[in-house]
């Protein structure tokens, strides 16, 4: 096992900014009625620091960061 | 009309079972504790409000979270409307429901016993409230009465939760989940009704004896409810592994032809007849099928109704029923069912139904609780079972009545 960054969403707080997906187009895009869909799997490690700072502006702080642990191929 | 296990005993139309027949007709419970457990999880017991989580398992980390007091949560709010087969038990096996309450209290150490049932199933509370008043003076101290208010989403247990501590019915996000912190901070077990009537007999009678019951591997019997096109529609307990045509047959059959079958009421799928009829009721079986057994319901769709119909009155209402909390699931759901009734009025049109394909995939797994997820995935059944209707539709929703 070894661990990655996951980005999450608080669904109830979250109310539509569409901020996070301006700053993170990378990983979040925003639905037909401007609420963020995030990419599937972990955040890629070089777009930790600009995740970071999508989490920090998000205005009702419903974005989230966590490690979590990450099944390898050796250990699934 | 009697039933296997859990309806066994007087006609059901003579409504409640006393205290003191059922003790006398049933005895005593025998196991308790690790031992109750230890028993559930070899019985293949598995949760009926609709998730069919193994329930050995939820009562081991309810026990592995509460360093002492947790809370039991009794879900008897059955709020799915094709469904009955929990008022059909509440009200005529109470204490079959209290004994397992109670033996989950006992087992787990809990502090409190809420029974949380839905405020429109009056005659289910009635009984219950009597047959709680003949429960022992220590039962009665630790439990509770609370009326679940009747919208679709107040039975998630979360939701359920939140209305016992705030008088709100509406999901909280997860984690923490409800036998994490549920009422008032303790690790709680939310159970439904039919789940612990099972726990008051394998109490009895042990792991074993549940899983002689049983057909095509499958373990123990089941509440279900045959609603729709059939002669006698009403509750049915089953063996689990019966065939959605036997089940049929024991309600006396279809009432004429039938295009497709709903398992599972509205979070499961419809399901083209001819296949349907030998699909074998079980959770296991039905889920390697990629459905889901929900609370029970077989809902027998006969071929002059429209199946588009049918699915965008049902849309319309899952959607009204969300909670309103959630981006994804308040403006999905409500999309999806709008354009499922653009169909159903004005007629087949390409780009709606490109749209709802779509957004089936945009929407899942994104509200605080799976609401959504369920009615997306009971559309997505709708748009592969009824794909050449939805295609060619015509406009003539206003001449179909509900
Ligand atoms: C929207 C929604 C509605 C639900 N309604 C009910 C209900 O009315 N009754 C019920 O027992 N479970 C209901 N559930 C399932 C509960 O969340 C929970 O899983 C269940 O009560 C646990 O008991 P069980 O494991 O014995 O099934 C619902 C779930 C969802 C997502
Ligand atoms: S910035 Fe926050 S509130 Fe806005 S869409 Fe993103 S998560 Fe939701
Ligand atoms: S997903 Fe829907 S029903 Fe569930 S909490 Fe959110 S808004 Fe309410």
């Amino acid at each position: 096992m070894r661990t990655a960054l996951r980005l999450s969403i608080d669904r109830i707080k979250c109310d539509g900014h569409g901020l996070c997906a301006e700053l993170l187009p990378e990983i979040i895009r925003l639905d037909d009625w401007g609420y963020p869909i995030i990419a599937a799997g972990p955040v890629p490690e070089g777009l930790a620091p600009l995740a970071q700072r999508a989490v920090a502006s998000c205005p009702v702080l419903a974005l989230a960061l966590a490690l979590a642990l990450q099944p390898t191929a050796a250990s699934k | 009309m009697t039933g296997l296990r859990l309806l066994a005993g007087p006609d059901l139309a003579s409504g409640a079972e006393s205290d003191a027949n059922h003790s006398r007709r049933l005895g005593a419970p025998k196991l308790s504790g690790r031992a109750l457990i230890e028993a559930l999880a070899s019985s293949g017991l598995t949760g009926r409000g609709g998730g069919s989580f193994p329930v050995g398992t939820k009562w081991r980390a309810v026990a592995a979270a509460s360093k002492g007091s947790p809370v039991v949560v009794v879900n008897g709010a059955e709020g799915e409307p094709q469904s009955h087969k929990d008022r059909v038990l509440m009200s005529t096996r109470p204490h079959l429901v209290l004994d397992g309450a109670f033996l989950a209290a006992h087992t787990l150490r809990a502090r409190e016993v809420i029974v949380y049932i839905g405020e429109e199933h009056r005659a289910a509370r009635a009984a219950m409230d009597r047959a709680l008043a003949e429960r022992t003076e220590s039962e009665r101290r630790i439990a509770r009465m609370v009326g679940a208010p009747q919208r679709y989403v107040a039975g998630e247990s979360r939701a359920a939760v939140h209305l016992i501590e705030a008088g709100v019915a509406t999901p909280t996000t997860a984690p923490p989940r409800s036998h994490e912190r549920g009422v008032a901070g303790a690790p709680t077990l939310v159970q439904n009704v039919e789940t612990l009537a099972h726990v008051a007999l394998i109490a009895r009678y042990g792991d074993a004896w549940f899983r002689s019951a049983g057909r095509r591997g499958a373990a123990g019997t089941l509440l279900i409810t045959v609603a729709g096109g059939v002669k006698r529609p009403g509750v049915l307990e089953v063996e689990a592994g019966t065939t959605i045509e036997e089940a049929v047959a024991m309600a006396d059959g279809p009432s004429g032809p039938a295009s497709a079958v709903l398992i599972g009421g509205y979070f499961g799928a419809w399901v083209a007849a001819a296949k349907a009829w030998e699909l074998p009721l079980d959770a296991a079986a039905l889920k390697t099928e990629g459905f889901n057994l929900g609370c029970g319901v077989v809902g027998v769709l006969p071929a002059g109704r429209c199946g588009v119909c049918d699915t965008a009155r049902i849309m319309r209402y899952l959607a009204e029923e969300s909670s309103a909390q959630c981006g994804p699931c308040f403006f999905g759901l409500r999309a999806l069912s709008d354009a499922c009734s653009r169909i159903a009025e004005r007629g087949a049109n390409r780009d709606e139904i490109a749209r709802l394909k779509r957004w089936v995939v945009e929407v899942p797994g994104r509200g605080a609780c799976r609401h959504p997820d369920g009615a997306v995935m009971f559309l997505r059944s709708a748009l592969a079972t009824f794909a050449d209707e939805f295609a060619a539709h015509p406009a003539h929703w206003r001449q179909q009545p509900a």
